[in-house]
């Protein structure tokens, strides 16, 4: 299980929290069709460093964005967020 | 290729058992081949013996980054069905099954295929209902599946908690006779052994690190045993398509994600079939060795790591333990997880890509062992012939942009809701 350290709440285990998507997949307001498409059914799916959006549903619940390796799950940076703050 | 049979096993009794050849050679990659599959997995293999021997194709290479059989064809439940409630799907897989009912003859290989029966337990009057319908559209399509009593499904596995204070009450089962299941390792083995005695090269220990341009063709691939030329490639690499295509600039509907699953200790016979339920998503069935097999949901957020996270294992074990309360005095002896290609849409994706001689099998989700035959026929023929085989054409990658999406669990377009 990985620790994750809450910007509100401190460190607290992944239990705790549940992963949404990836940063890259929300699209923007003013995306077209396509843009919107490809942002919301494709992923970069990196063998490395991404950028995903988590939710301390079961403590905070406030989303956050946790910077994390896909293969030695090692967390280098959490953020908190609002809905303002996503891209 | 040696015949393997009962006479030979005597005849071998008789001098010593010297008469053992390695089943697959280990040749050094050549400078060029026609088609080149990447991904030494089932699927790779079974690709490549069909191309060698439905489309009489000779220069082939499998180039595999570690030994064959070592990525998802070694990590699953070796659960092998075709019931699924979407026509794509279960045209698919039944395809594969009628394939499963004779590769060990077919291979002359004992892939250890065993019919014991796939049962889905219904645990409310509205899975019955879900899963009457499942079994009427597979009807439909000559596949068979039987909806079962409560009564007939505790005659069949009398070690399930029939009991109305269950934590998960069982009101019948739907369950199809011929499912079953195979040695995994002896699907990767047989095939291999298939496709090698056709001159197909099987290259262990190469990893594809990029792919050579030409415009908007793929005309080759890097490797860490140098470059490889090819007329045509496969990735066929499910948990790492998003890296693999990702090195040809493309970007996929695919996240990947860790499964996991995990075996007791040997024991007598005690569970007689696969016993599954989706409503929880929980499978179980035992090995000829004996040992309990089960495994439960994905680990629901992206990873490459090929180990699982102990909360979602007691997850699957909390939903085993109250299904068949003697599961509990069992000692668990091996965990294992692969890594999964999980779609946007529950369903694989077998087809070309938009990049030119560059094809795409992946996307298997969490449900790709049971489909190695299926998934090899259709994807040789699509190799071979430049556009896919009927069976395949509904699981193009451009679906998506479509809107045709084939999603069996009607959960949306999120893998990690799935």
């Amino acid at each position: 299980m990985m620790l994750i350290n809450c910007p509100h709440c401190g460190p607290r285990a992944q239990s705790e929290f549940v992963y949404e998507r990836t940063v890259d997949s929300v699209a923007p307001a003013g995306a077209s069709n396509d843009e919107a498409m490809q942002i919301l059914f494709t992923r970069s799916n990196p063998r490395g460093v991404d950028d995903e959006i988590w939710r301390h549903t079961f403590g905070c619940r406030a989303w956050m964005v946790v910077t994390r390796h896909r293969v030695t799950n090692e967390i280098s940076q959490v953020r908190a967020v609002g809905p303002e703050a996503l891209p | 290729m040696n015949r393997y049979s009962a006479f030979g096993l005597l005849r071998g009794a008789l001098n010593g058992q010297k008469h053992w050849q390695p089943a697959w050679r280990d040749p050094e990659p050549k400078a060029h081949y026609d088609i080149v599959i990447i991904g030494g997995g089932g699927h790779g293999l079974a690709t490549a013996y069909y191309l060698a021997k439905v489309h009489g194709l000779k220069n082939i290479a499998v180039l595999e980054k570690g030994w064959i059989g070592g990525g998802n064809t070694g990590r699953n439940t070796t659960i092998v069905r075709s019931n699924y409630r979407q026509k794509p799907l279960h045209d698919l897989f039944e395809f594969g099954l009628k394939l499963w009912h004779n590769l060990s003859d077919e291979l002359n290989y004992n892939v250890m295929f065993s019919p014991r029966g796939a049962m889905f337990l219904g645990h409310s009057d509205a899975d019955m209902v879900k899963l009457a319908e499942r079994g009427d559209a597979m009807r439909c399509d000559g596949i068979d599946a039987d909806l079962m009593t409560r009564d007939e499904v505790a005659k069949l596995e009398p070690l399930l908690d029939m009991s109305r204070s269950a934590r998960f009450p069982i009101e019948g089962g739907l369950i199809q006779r011929r499912g079953g299941t195979a040695r995994h390792d002896a699907v990767a083995w047989g095939y291999a052994r298939g496709a090698d005695s056709f001159g197909v090269d099987i290259i262990q220990k190469c990893e594809v690190t990029g792919f050579v341009r030409d415009g908007d063709a793929v005309v080759g691939v890097e490797t860490t045993r140098g470059r490889i030329g090819a007329g045509r490639v496969g990735i066929c690499v499910a948990g790492h398509s998003g890296h693999v295509a990702g090195l040809a600039g493309l970007k996929l509907p695919v996240e990947s994600q860790t499964l996991q699953a995990m075996v007791t200790e040997g024991v007598k016979p005690m569970i007689n079939s696969v016993i599954m339920s989706q409503s929880l998503h929980c499978y179980i069935s035992q090995s000829d060795k004996g040992g309990i097999v089960f495994g439960g949901d994905p680990d629901n957020w992206p990873s490459y790591a090929q180990r699982g996270h102990p909360m979602v294992m007691e997850g699957a074990i909390a939903q085993g333990l109250a299904l068949v309360p003697a599961l509990s005095r069992l000692r668990m002896v091996r965990t294992w997880s692969g890594v999964t290609d999980m779609s946007f849409d529950g369903a694989p994706i077998i087809g070309e890509t938009p990049v030119r001689n560059l094809y795409l099998n992946g996307g298997w989700c969490y449900g790709g062992f049971k489909a190695t035959p299926a998934s090899g026929w259709t994807y040789a023929h699509t190799l071979a012939t430049g556009s896919p085989h009927a069976l395949n054409a509904p699981f193009a990658l451009e679906r998506f942009m479509r809107g045709a999406t084939i999603d069996e669990t009607g959960t949306g377009p999120m893998p990690n809701s799935r």
